[in-house]
């Protein structure tokens, strides 16, 4: 790739500084070869402890049943499935820039990709925790499998989106970790062939599965790499389109619409980004990078955070309009009463979700205000926020008041038990963050060698007249003549 | 795929510019080279070196399809044989309720079958042992190793090499076998490839 793909000058480097391949290696591998940082223990002690909580709190759901959880007669799915459908979308900005990107051929996925796709991993596990748990007997989860059985056999229903969901999570999952890996292979290799201290010559040496860098092991590579992103794009519209049925699918006022899918996609890319913002811009400074993460990349990144902000803020008004136009007195009264109307109970959620996700991403149409690193921190937090109240007040706002006023339900607040297991999940992914960046490359190193040659600034430097001279000389006699 | 011992003269190249060269003249004089190993996948040098393209994507098709025929044929026979359950007096045959599954397992199918064939064919797995001709080639080397015949002169080899610009000349001696891979087969000689 290197001397054969040309890059306008007008666009800004991806790799800042005066770097070799060699540098590159050292860069990123470095820091997995020396001790953590004081923050990194600080850090790691903080999430396990969350982690201990959400463990104890889930044990208390086991040994007493979810009923100490505050769910009452109408509102059966509380903060339980938003936490669900919440993780589950911030996984899918990974797979967006791994997969989408690398299709679109966008060059700046390559500084971000490795630690969006470990993100849409541990965001896929802890999303998958609320289904489970939720089921209060945990013991019968097997079966929303279909396996032959002694029970008729009865088979799960295959025409109910709760079961899609099982097929699409499980799918995303195993295609998420598949890719990932086959992707840190390479890399992992690198550090093996670094490595000097007896456990990490066995340890990579184990996990690198024995990566030599072969030319034809390369072409398979890139092969599979671009196959398994062709899949992954369409899989990844399709699972929060079915997470979204699990709504639609439904006649409850407020969920039963045909513009869910769409909108939960748009949604699910938002706050995704939202928070590979939150973790990078954490991670570039604990870790050093960033001339690999650069504010090009930032701005990148708030980019798509504005375009699909405001895709989201047009569902939103697109929802509001139909459910007046389509004249249904129960669908126009979930959205007129339990809703807009601010001094409803839950008003002020819905609120604070169109502030959060409609008004405030519009900021970023400011050059000025992509590129600040700080406050692009702040809005991360702020779109993570909001999109967490988007899935609440669908599902709160839609049940609490039933067809029958007789069995409205009275305010609904989490117990300690249920922002205990919340928090729990917090401390899960962060764990696993935490490992992740301290024992394998946080960035993919392969990739960003691959790019180096037409996107470093030292090389572009040179760039406009290697074109001219011996690249497009060399391109000519000797690479089109060996095809 | 028990073999002898092989000998093989490695160079190490640190830029593109010289290695695309380098290896032109190294098939053209006639040497076979085994392989080269890059730190990071080089657009071009498979086609450089004569190696065919890959068909890794057609096993891929050929699982997903396998994927679909699964979903399908295991939900119409649970809905319409083994256990036909009246749901609202739908029918039985609900083939646009099964599309999500049927995708779902498409893409599985086809993303596990292509990555356990991609590890199949590159001899990758846990705890696999392979003869590293240089550490350097997944940090910042590419590196060539060429295989002796009994009538290579090693040092002629040696020099050639030295004059296309690779550095770190050496001579190593690797056990055959399953870790070289089927590729040595299937790369072209330079002289079939060009046609004299």
């Amino acid at each position: 790739m290197s001397l054969l793909k040309y890059e306008s000058q007008i666009r800004e480097p991806l790799v800042d500084g005066d770097k070799d391949y060699h540098q590159i290696t050292e860069d990123i591998i470095g820091p997995i070869e020396t001790n953590p940082s004081r923050l990194w223990y600080i850090g790691f002690t903080i999430s396990v402890a969350l982690l201990i909580f959400g463990v104890y709190s889930v044990y208390r759901d086991v040994a007493y049943g979810i009923g100490q959880w505050n769910l009452n007669k109408t509102i059966g799915w509380g903060w339980d499935i938003t936490n669900f459908v919440w993780w589950i979308g911030i996984g899918h900005a990974g797979t967006l820039i791994s997969a989408i990107l690398l299709l679109f051929r966008q060059g700046w996925r390559t500084g971000v990709n490795r630690a969006a796709e470990a993100m849409t991993i541990f965001a896929v596990i802890c999303a998958g925790q609320f289904p489970i748990w939720h089921m209060g007997r945990v013991w019968m989860a097997p079966f929303i499998f279909p396996y032959p059985n002694t029970r008729g056999p009865l088979w799960v229903n295959f025409n109910s989106p709760l079961l899609w969901d099982v097929f699409a999570v499980s799918t995303y999952f195993t295609v998420s970790l598949l890719f990932w890996y086959s992707g840190l292979i390479p890399d992992l290799a690198t550090v093996r062939d670094r490595a000097k201290t007896k456990f990490r010559k066995l340890f990579y040496g184990v996990v690198a599965f024995g990566w030599t860098g072969s030319t034809k092991h390369w072409q398979r590579h890139e092969s599979l790499s671009l196959v398994l992103a062709g899949l992954s794009t369409p899989l990844v519209l399709s699972v929060h389109t079915i997470v979204s049925f699990d709504f639609a699918t439904s006649v409850i006022p407020g969920w039963h619409t045909t513009i869910f899918p769409p909108y939960f996609v748009a949604g699910a890319i938002f706050s995704g980004f939202a928070m590979v913002q939150t973790l990078l811009i954490i991670v570039r400074k604990v870790m050093n990078l960033q001339d690999y993460i650069t504010i090009g990349h930032i701005e990148a990144m708030n980019k798509v955070i504005v375009l699909t902000g405001s895709i989201v803020g047009c569902a939103y008004l697109t929802e509001l309009f139909v459910a007046w136009y389509g004249q249904n007195p129960y669908e126009w009264y979930a959205f007129k009463e339990n809703r807009v109307n601010i001094n409803s109970p839950y008003g002020w959620s819905y609120w604070l979700m169109m502030f959060c996700n409609v008004a405030s991403p519009q900021v970023f149409w400011s050059q000025k205000l992509r590129r600040n690193v700080t406050f692009t921190f702040f809005m991360s937090i702020i779109v993570n926020i909001g999109m967490w109240y988007e899935r609440f007040v669908i599902i709160v706002t839609s049940i609490y008041r039933d067809y029958l006023p007789s069995s409205w339900s009275t305010y609904y607040s989490p117990s300690i038990w249920e922002l205990g297991f919340y928090l729990g999940t917090f401390g899960l992914f962060f764990t696993c963050f935490f490992i992740f960046a301290k024992f394998f490359p946080i960035i993919a190193v392969a990739e960003i060698k691959a790019i180096l040659k037409t996107s470093g600034e030292n090389y572009k430097a040179k760039m406009t007249q290697m074109e001219k001279e011996d690249a497009e000389k060399f391109y000519i006699e000797e690479v089109e003549h060996a095809h | 795929m028990a073999g002898g011992r092989k000998k093989f003269v490695v160079g190490s190249f640190s830029d593109e510019k010289v290695l695309f060269p380098a290896v032109k003249n190294v098939r053209k004089a006639g040497y076979k080279i085994h392989d080269v190993y890059t730190p990071f996948p080089i657009h071009g040098l498979d086609h450089a070196l004569g190696i065919r393209e890959t068909s890794i994507h057609t096993a891929g098709f050929i699982y997903g399809t396998l994927g679909t025929a699964t979903a399908l044929g295991f939900i119409s026979w649970i809905f319409t044989k083994s256990w036909p359950l009246n749901i609202g007096g739908k029918p039985h045959f609900a083939l646009p309720a099964w599309i999500p599954i049927t995708f779902e397992l498409t893409v599985l199918f086809s993303a596990i079958g292509m990555t356990l064939t991609f590890c199949y064919l590159c001899t990758l797995a846990p705890f696999v042992k392979k003869h590293h001709f240089s550490l350097r080639a997944t940090d910042d080397k590419f590196v060539m190793a060429i295989e002796c015949t009994p009538n290579t002169s090693e040092a002629e080899l040696q020099g050639f090499l030295n004059s296309a610009g690779a550095e770190d000349i050496n001579i190593q001696e690797a056990e055959t076998g399953w870790w070289i891979g089927r590729y040595d087969t299937e790369q072209k000689l330079y002289r079939d490839e060009v046609g004299f």
